[in-house]
């Protein structure tokens, strides 16, 4: 009997692991199989180059560019984002008028086309007709106005503002629904304790919601760096290298350069980097918890 | 209970997984041909002209269009990897791509269909339409010799010019660098746009670099370089680099050209906002498209040097290939042959603004036609060439190149950061 309803236990997870071993452990088994050869994925011959794609990632100047983009537009996320997003939340978690309106507004740029949103972006920061220099011209700051796209001091932080904006609805909704979570009776007990708003925030609010921002930086964290449509419909990674991102890098690898085994190479180095950061930041979080 | 489950289980697995089984090989339906490509433009040509051959054959060809190209091309891998690929098919990109495919047994030779009958059909073609399709004895590649696709169209990329914009300058179209050095310091004090092109993307500014090469150092020089006999470092290649660098002291090119894809470029240049544009010749059926009125001309860039003649990209415009292991092949090279005749050609031509392959096909071309049609004589093509350079260095050229005009960089640095990658990939291949 006790053996019959192990199976039967073992039996509700077996679709889900079976999914989860078919699309993701064979694959990846898979992707860093075909890192270890030169392989331009059409010929049947591929040559076995052992481990040598992965030493050359190490040599790559632009792939450790391309990171060092992803890493600042990450940067911009983890704080303007999610800074955005928490304040925005808890702003409508309070009795506010029309905050049901807010909230679906909120929501609509993470619900909109990247390429769509990217398009839009370009022609808003355009620098011959785009309508941001237009403002800018109008309200007599002329300095101020350039190619917001082109220019290297300008483009990546361009680009990362655009990609906060599109995204931080997401960390708005997550904030939101952790806000929702705490007691109201600890708010009651605050005020009846004399805390003051800053003091009800600081003891109440934030260490209740630190799972919550671990789980929104997470997910920040590898979204941010994994994007790239946002970035090819805006820059296509130009001028030069400057808003060139990791997954920008292996399609180049991939579609420009033929080069399959080096673009697998290139997705592993960057899966494990990201499962590390991951672990850090969750580690760090328990720490800090703690 | 359990029992129920299981068989449950089974059945929805079942159901899931078939979607994963491998597709048929193509060509099993017998009388209907797929094509596969990536041309919207031509779209509603080609399903007229299948439609007439439908009316005079009985063969049914289903016109299958993945746009945009970069996602065409990975759907033609992808198909190639799991042997999928449709009874006719375009490969876009380099030749080594093109060899690849070839190699792995996907693509058919039409040596014997091409030279049957006195040559018939091969002699219809331009010379140059047909190049890039073919492998010559002891290539670089390792392809048996042979023809491995048909052309259907040819371009040329050259440099175009706004005539009003021009004229409001008081300027002619230039003849000489320094003759657009001096128009583009007008349309810098006018504050118009000057050249405006695809130069965030690779292949047009290798294109116009390869350009300047051609015309300063010369086609045996340029090979050399790829060949690795010659340095990038090398003062023709540093004075090829500093005519961009020019070009953006003297107002030349437009505002936010590093960035910009082609298609932009089109529109502003279709719109009458910039004064040249460097574009290919399909772009006639795209600004006629956005702008039915707009005026302008074609030209080859101006000379930088007197030394050797300019040389512009040019060929084979589309090309399509027939899967060897399709069932159809035989009835898909007789339906290319169809297409590639005479009057199909023509009716391409009209109907899409493109230039025919078949020679035979060219009456009475407009004006801006003719005039891209004329560049054939002065075209080449880095897939004719019979060796080719490394991607990376490609890229690092093509991507130095926007560190200049954005004065990140100098030409003399951006050479030397190119030679290095080239010393590298040299490195790797030993």
């Amino acid at each position: 009997m006790r053996i019959k309803e192990t199976l039967e236990n073992y039996l509700f997870v077996l679709p889900a692991v079976t999914i989860f071993v078919i699309f993701y452990v064979i694959p990846f088994i898979w992707v860093f199989q075909l890192g270890m050869f030169d392989w331009d994925g059409i010929l049947p011959t591929k040559i076995f180059v052992g481990l040598s794609n992965f030493k050359e990632i190490l040599f790559d100047k632009v792939w450790w560019q391309s990171m060092g983009n992803a890493g600042y537009i990450t940067l911009i996320a983890l704080t303007f984002q999610n800074i955005l997003a928490f304040l925005l939340a808890w702003a409508c978690d309070r009795e506010i008028r029309a905050k049901n309106f807010y909230r679906l507004i909120f929501f609509i740029p993470p619900v909109l086309s990247e390429v769509v949103v990217g398009l839009v972006w370009q022609w808003i920061l355009d620098g011959n007709y785009g309508l941001l220099n237009y403002w800018l011209n109008g309200l007599g700051l002329h300095s101020l106005a350039r190619n917001w796209l082109s220019d290297p001091q300008t483009a990546l932080t361009a680009v990362a503002i655009v990609h906060s904006w599109k995204g931080f609805g997401w960390g708005f909704l997550i904030f939101l629904a952790g806000l929702q979570t705490i007691p109201r009776e600890l708010y009651e007990a605050a005020r009846v304790d004399g805390a003051n708003a800053w003091q009800t925030f600081k003891n109440v609010t934030a260490p209740l919601m630190i799972p919550v921002a671990v789980i929104v930086a997470i997910l920040t964290i590898i979204g941010t760096m994994q994007a790239f449509v946002l970035i090819i419909a805006m820059t296509r990674g130009g001028p030069a290298y400057h808003t060139e991102v990791p997954v920008l890098r292996i399609l180049a690898s991939m579609r420009g350069s033929s080069r399959f085994g080096y673009a697998c190479a290139q997705g592993i180095s960057f899966g494990v980097i990201l499962m590390a950061v991951s672990f850090m930041q969750y580690k760090f979080s328990k720490k800090a918890k703690a | 209970m359990l029992g129920r489950k299981l068989v449950l289980g089974f059945l929805l697995a079942t159901v899931a997984f078939s979607g994963c089984a491998p597709q048929k090989e193509a060509g099993n339906k017998a009388n209907v041909i797929t094509v596969w490509h990536w041309m919207t433009d031509r779209q509603p040509a080609f399903r007229e002209l299948a439609k007439r051959y439908a009316a005079k054959t009985g063969i049914q060809v289903n016109f299958e269009l993945y746009a945009p190209s970069e996602e065409y091309s990975q759907k033609v891998r992808a198909a190639a990897q799991g042997v999928n690929l449709p009874d006719i098919f375009g490969i876009l990109g380099e030749k080594k791509v093109f060899a690849s495919f070839i190699k792995a047994g996907h693509v058919l030779n039409l040596n014997s269909y091409m030279t049957a009958d006195n040559s018939k059909w091969l002699n219809r073609f331009f010379t140059k339409a047909l190049a890039v399709n073919e492998f010559g004895p002891g290539n670089i590649y390792g392809v048996p010799q042979g023809y491995y696709g048909v052309p259907i169209d040819v371009m040329t990329i050259q440099m175009l010019y706004n005539k009003k914009l021009l004229k409001d300058l008081g300027a002619q179209p230039p003849e000489t660098f320094q003759e657009l050095l001096d128009i583009g310091k007008k349309i810098k004090a006018a504050k118009m746009q000057g050249l405006v092109s695809g130069w965030g993307e690779i292949s047009f500014i290798d294109c116009f670099a390869s350009n300047y090469a051609f015309n300063i150092m010369g086609k045996d020089k340029v090979l050399a370089t790829i060949e690795g006999k010659v340095p990038y470092t090398d003062p023709d290649w540093i004075r090829v680099l500093s005519l961009f660098k020019e070009m953006q002291e003297n107002g030349v090119l437009a505002n936010g050209l590093v960035t910009m894809i082609n298609k932009n470029a089109e529109q502003l240049f279709a719109n009458g906002r910039a004064v040249f544009a460097f574009n290919g010749s399909w772009c006639v059926n795209v600004y006629k498209g956005m702008n039915p009125d707009l005026s302008y001309g074609a030209m080859l860039p101006p000379k930088a040097s007197d030394k050797h003649p300019m040389v512009i990209w040019g060929g084979a415009g589309s090309s399509f290939m027939v899967n060897p292991r399709s069932g159809n092949k035989e009835i898909a090279v007789k339906f290319l042959e169809w297409l590639t005749d005479k009057e199909q050609q023509a009716y391409l031509s009209e109907a899409t603004n493109n230039l025919p392959a078949n020679k035979e096909s060219v009456r009475s071309l407009s004006g801006v036609m003719e005039q891209f049609a004329a560049g054939i004589d002065d075209s080449t093509h880095p897939n004719v060439w019979g060796v080719s350079e490394f991607t990376p260095v490609i890229e690092a050229l093509d991507k130095g190149i926007q560190s200049i005009i954005i004065g990140e960089k100098t030409p003399e640095q951006v050479a030397t950061d190119v030679q290095k990658i080239k010393e590298r990939e040299l490195a790797k291949k030993r």
